[in-house]
């Protein structure tokens, strides 16, 4: 065989290369077109709640320690909130505070009693400058459309970095399997597994369908939910006629949960 | 000690050693699973000869995968939860609340191909598998 010449063999490897990776850069566009699989259409559902910037109003002069119960209850069963004996792995979407505890710093030296021993409700204030949401490195928790702070939990990574910045407690760590510990399971709505953060999502999946939080048609009227930025909505009328508070102002983090005393 | 016979024959040797999964399964059966999955399932069976997938059959088969992961995005992070195919059918888009409406045999269906191809999606930590004797029976 003829020796080939070092011009001739660099300029047929560089031709073959060429043609090697024009045929790769091909395939990959045509394995890409593939990947962008969907044929069909999102859409909202028309009968979700309307409102940009959801909240809630508390009337505290309703409910009482059983009917906190009640509405933790109703909510944990449905969105598998696990029963963590130990309070340290606790987990807990709605829950019972005292008043010294829910508006720590701004009580009074001399607290009437018939409020310092009431119990109160407490859950994710879903602020409008929501801390959580700022410190989350992976943007797993985000507030949407309608101003509600949500989680992602495929991309919670459990840094609790949220649960250092929130300032009300509402969230909490699942330390242990979840899954361990449900009473009894709910099929239309998932768990959580061990390693992720969780909270109040302000039923955000009922929201999307038109309904009204659990916690708010199991408290029977003294909870109302709406959207605060509409003058003419039932919370916006409450808080319009009444003498309401919210949990530390003062923070700047804009909580939207209002409270009757 | 330039041998060109010598040297391309040991290269066509390698390359077809190299090459063996690809051109040894030309022609040959094995290349479609040996998977038997189920649709007898209570809400399947009672939609008859009706009964379709969201998507068709082979493109579910292939892309379901793509499919959930796109709907975790609307649902979750954009907010849309219905799902309108091409032809103008409407779902709610959950795993849990449409796939396993007819889908509720989870050992037959969704294990016996993960379990062939030997995946094992992450899913499963969070989402719960169908159990027919609660939530689906009640449905059908």
């Amino acid at each position: 065989m003829e020796k080939m010449s070092r011009r001739k063999f660099l300029k047929l490897g560089t031709l073959c290369a060429a043609g090697v990776s024009a045929a790769a850069i091909g395939a990959s566009s045509v394995a890409s077109a593939a990947t962008t699989a969907t044929t069909g259409t999102y859409q909202k559902n028309v009968k979700r709640l309307k409102g940009t910037a959801m909240g809630m109003v508390i009337d505290m002069r309703e409910i009482d320690s059983e009917k906190i119960a009640e509405l933790q209850k109703v909510c944990h069963a449905f969105h598998n909130v696990p029963n963590v004996p130990n309070e340290k792995d606790e987990v807990k979407w709605i829950w019972a505070e005292k008043y010294v505890n829910l508006f720590a710093g701004e009580t009074t030296e001399r607290l009437a009693e018939k409020f310092a021993d009431k119990d109160f409700v407490a859950l994710c204030n879903h602020c409008e400058s929501p801390v959580c949401v700022r410190v989350c490195p992976t943007k797993a928790t985000f507030t949407n459309d309608q101003g509600i702070v949500l989680m992602d939990m495929h991309r919670c990574i459990g840094c609790r970095n949220c649960m250092a910045a929130c300032p009300y407690g509402a969230r909490s760590f699942n330390f242990v399997n979840p899954r361990d510990y449900l009473d009894e399971v709910n099929y239309a709505y998932p768990t959580r597994m061990k390693g992720v953060v969780e909270k109040c999502n302000f039923c955000a999946e009922r929201v999307a369908v038109g309904q009204l939080p659990l916690c708010v048609e199991a408290a029977g009227g003294a909870i109302s939910f709406g959207d605060l930025n509409d003058p003419e909505s039932k919370v916006s009328k409450l808080i319009a006629e009444n003498f309401t508070l919210q949990r530390k102002i003062n923070l700047g983090t804009k909580p939207k949960v209002y409270y009757i005393i | 000690m330039y041998k060109p016979t010598k040297i391309i024959i040991a290269l066509v040797i390698f390359l077809a050693i190299v090459t063996f999964p690809i051109w040894s399964s030309i022609g040959s059966d094995s290349v479609s699973p040996d998977v038997e999955i189920s649709l007898d399932t209570p809400a399947i069976n009672a939609l008859g000869d009706d009964a379709s997938c969201i998507y068709d059959t082979d493109y579910m088969r292939a892309n379901h995968m793509k499919v959930l992961s796109e709907w975790k995005v609307e649902v979750v992070r954009n907010g849309n939860r219905m799902i309108v195919t091409e032809d103008g059918r409407e779902y709610l888009a959950s795993l849990e609340n449409t796939c396993f409406e007819c889908h509720s045999n989870y050992e037959d269906f969704c294990l016996k191909c993960h379990e062939y191809s030997n995946v094992d999606p992450s899913c499963w930590e969070c989402h719960l598998e169908p159990v027919t004797d609660s939530n689906v029976s009640e449905e059908v």
